[in-house]
């Protein structure tokens, strides 16, 4: 049954403690937001392919109709928010480290929030397939809420009884976020629920859902309606607050001793890993039928007037949700997507909420002070103390820096999970986590590159052999012919003569037919 | 002494022998070097480089017939690689070769009058089209080669640069002297 005691099992390597500021945004409940004038939803929300626009500019849909539909396995489709008019389809900011545009389906709503049909609810989860349920998760559109946005069904997926703990990951452990704990306080029944519809798709024996111990409502919440629904084999576990608990590696290691390996995923050692906030929206989509089409975001910092959480519809433009949460105050300078650790900054707040955003940070200059300029690296170690994920920062940065990606890949850079511990530790104040995102985007663009490259190659030698074949062909008919001629000059040369001799008589005979016609024509006409 | 000497032309005559079957016994088909050199070309199959094809390039650089700064579309980068591969210092880029941003080409289609010149121009059968029929190009299958453009009687194939976007976006080189995440507090 539940239990509240402190159950760490494991430690993970490093970590650091920071000031939590999540007392400022949860003071209040979390409250609804009235619907903007317009929503903007971009067709990639999640890791994988972009989702595929099933609408057209003009077109009236109604809310939680679907507007995009998943392209590929690794894939979600995209839901209306509320009812309204597609206004476009086209290029528009959207959340991403890079600043850049893509592409957005936009609409303009028109305030009467109108339901579309919806799948019918599955109540009796337990008695349906676990494909049904699977695909309902998949068609809700439902990606990993902490962040990640992996498509969830794929982790659902059968895989032979071989998963026996599922996770929840309600660590919440950058400063300032305070979503999860919010959702926990006040929704840990629908939370539950959905941990039964998990438990029962992936058959797994047991259930930790590990937070962390600054969030002591959170975890009574949790206790009590895991307690009320009495769910067995399940534990509230709190670990320690400590940076980065939650993540996935991490929490893992903490709650079950076990390492994921290296490149593996918590699959490969009978570990599902799932975000509450996830968890609830797996519960809207089997228990009523909802596709994900709002989520809770963290409006906070001391640039914004009234911290709190909101539900936001899934499109809200961050300007919005920062003037429903009292507008900015004069110590705004700058809007950060994400907790002050792994988040980004972003040019404008004319940016939408996405399935993946958690928190939007009015930072001022106390909250994020500006980076002190970087010295060099005098090799105190302190980096490689506090990595989480046990590498050696400072060996990932001299290789990055030096773009030797090869090597930086030998100290395991794709291990990196980007928590920032070794840049915020370092004396030197190097940024070491923006070298190691510059190295992996390297990287993957020059795998990209070599795909491309190996694919021309075969095109191109396929084209050279067919061109070759081709000639080869026509040689060979060529031959034929010859040898045909050849074989017809068997005679020899005076019968070859003969032949042309008697081709010249036909032809003067021929001609001189003609003149004699000709010449008549021309005397009947005189 | 004699035994030593025997058995050291003994020794010699069987590491001989062993080592003329491993070289039958495990023959490698085609020219090694030249197979790596291509590998690291872009496959581009521009001719830029004066050759037709980046495997006769890649033949002419393991010949020894041509220097590694010949490929505009690999650029720097790849005359660092195939230094690296050969073991010798990189060069400056061959001069009056540019390098160039990457791009695709696209038929106008309302102006092809269905030659099928391009058709036989593109080294990797990009161009999908008949006789008197508009063509067009898999942008997908398109390496930007810009083979097909001379040929084209009316001049309807445009290069299109790939733009930037969240997919293919990468993280700037750091630049810790200002901040490059930094917001100004009047865009606010
Ligand atoms: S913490 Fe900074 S200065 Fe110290 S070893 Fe790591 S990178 Fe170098
Ligand atoms: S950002 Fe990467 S290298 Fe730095 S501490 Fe975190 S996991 Fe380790
Ligand atoms: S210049 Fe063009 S043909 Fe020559 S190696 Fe480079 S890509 Fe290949
Ligand atoms: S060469 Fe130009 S006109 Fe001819 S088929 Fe190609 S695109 Fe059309």
């Amino acid at each position: 049954m539940s239990a509240t005691a402190p159950l760490t099992l494991g430690h993970f390597h490093g970590g650091i403690h920071m000031p939590d500021h999540k007392a400022e945004s949860t003071t209040q409940p979390v409250a609804a937001v009235k619907i903007p004038p317009q929503l903007i939803l971009p067709l990639q929300q999640h890791i994988g392919a972009p989702a595929k626009a099933v609408v057209s500019a003009g077109e009236h849909v109604l809310k939680g109709q679907l507007i995009a539909a998943a392209s590929g396995r690794v894939s979600a489709p995209i839901h209306a928010p509320t009812s309204g008019v597609i206004s476009a389809i086209e290029d528009h900011l959207v959340p991403h480290s890079s600043g850049l545009s893509a592409r957005c389906i936009i609409i303009d709503t028109d305030g009467r929030d109108e339901w579309a049909e919806l799948p019918p609810p599955i109540d009796d989860f337990t008695s349906a397939d676990n494909a049904v349920l699977i695909e309902r998760i998949r068609e809700s559109g439902i990606v990993g809420l902490g962040g990640a946005t992996f498509p969830s069904s794929i982790k659902m997926e059968a895989r032979n009884n071989s998963i026996d703990t599922l996770i929840i990951n309600a660590a919440e452990c950058e400063p300032y976020i305070t979503c999860d704990d919010m959702l926990m306080r006040e929704q840990a029944d629908q939370i539950v629920s959905g941990i039964r519809i998990i438990q029962h798709i992936l058959g797994a024996k047991r259930c930790l859902i590990g937070i962390e111990d600054n969030k002591p409502e959170a975890i009574k919440s949790m206790s009590a309606a895991v307690a009320a629904a009495s769910l067995q084999h399940t534990d509230v576990v709190t670990v320690p607050t400590l940076y980065p608990s939650g993540g996935e590696r991490q929490l893992t290691l903490l709650l079950t001793g076990k390492e994921v390996p290296s490149h593996g995923i918590p699959a490969n050692i009978g570990i599902v890993c799932q975000n509450v906030g996830t968890v609830y929206a797996i519960a809207d989509a089997v228990l009523k039928g909802r596709p994900l089409i709002s989520r809770i975001v963290t409006i906070t910092g001391e640039g914004v007037a009234q911290p709190q959480n909101v539900y936001s519809l899934i499109g809200t433009s961050a300007g919005e949700l920062v003037s429903q949460a009292g507008g900015y105050t004069g110590k705004a300078n700058q809007l950060i997507c994400g907790g002050p650790m792994m988040g980004y900054s972003m040019p404008t707040d004319e940016v939408p909420v996405t399935k993946g955003v958690n928190c939007l940070l009015v930072a001022s200059e106390q909250d994020c002070p500006p980076p002190e300029p970087a010295t060099a690296c005098i090799r105190c170690g302190k980096c490689a103390e506090a990595c989480p994920a046990q590498l050696l920062p400072q060996q990932l940065y001299w290789h990055s820096r030096s773009r030797n990606f090869d090597k930086a890949q030998d100290y395991h850079l794709f291990d990196c999970i980007e928590c920032g511990c070794c840049s915020h530790v370092c004396p030197s104040h190097i940024q070491l986590v923006h070298y190691y995102r510059f190295a992996k985007t390297q990287i993957w663009s020059k795998e990209k590159e070599k795909i491309k490259a190996d694919h021309a190659r075969q095109r191109h030698e396929a084209r050279v052999a067919r061109l070759e074949r081709i000639a080869a062909e026509r040689k060979a008919r060529m031959r034929k012919k010859k040898a045909v001629l050849k074989s017809k000059k068997g005679g020899g040369d005076s019968a070859k003569k003969a032949v042309i001799a008697a081709a010249v008589k036909r032809a003067a005979a021929k001609k001189s037919a003609a003149m004699a016609a000709t010449d008549s024509n021309q005397s009947a006409t005189e | 002494m004699i035994i030593a000497i025997v058995t050291i032309a003994a020794l010699a005559t069987l590491f001989g022998l062993l080592l003329g079957y491993a070289a039958m016994r495990f023959h490698v088909e085609g020219d090694p070097i030249a197979d790596q050199i291509d590998k690291l070309l872009p496959q581009t199959q521009c001719g830029q480089c004066g050759h037709p094809g980046c495997r006769p390039y890649a033949n002419a650089i393991a010949n020894g017939e041509d220097d590694i700064n010949r490929c505009a579309p690999g650029g720097e980068a790849t005359i660092i690689a195939l230094a690296d591969l050969l073991g010798r210092d990189p060069v400056p880029m061959d001069e009056g070769i540019d390098e160039k941003a990457p791009s695709v080409a696209l038929i106008i289609e309302k102006e092809c009058i269905g030659c099928t010149l391009c058709i036989q121009a593109c080294p990797v059968d990009a161009i999908l089209g008949a006789a008197k029929q508009m063509h067009t190009v898999i942008e997908r299958e398109c390496t930007g080669c810009e083979l097909c453009l001379p040929p084209c009687p009316v001049e309807c194939i445009v290069m299109i640069p790939i733009e930037e976007g969240i997919g293919n976006w990468i993280w700037p080189y750091p630049d810790n002297d200002h901040r490059d995440l930094s917001l100004s507090r009047e865009a606010l």
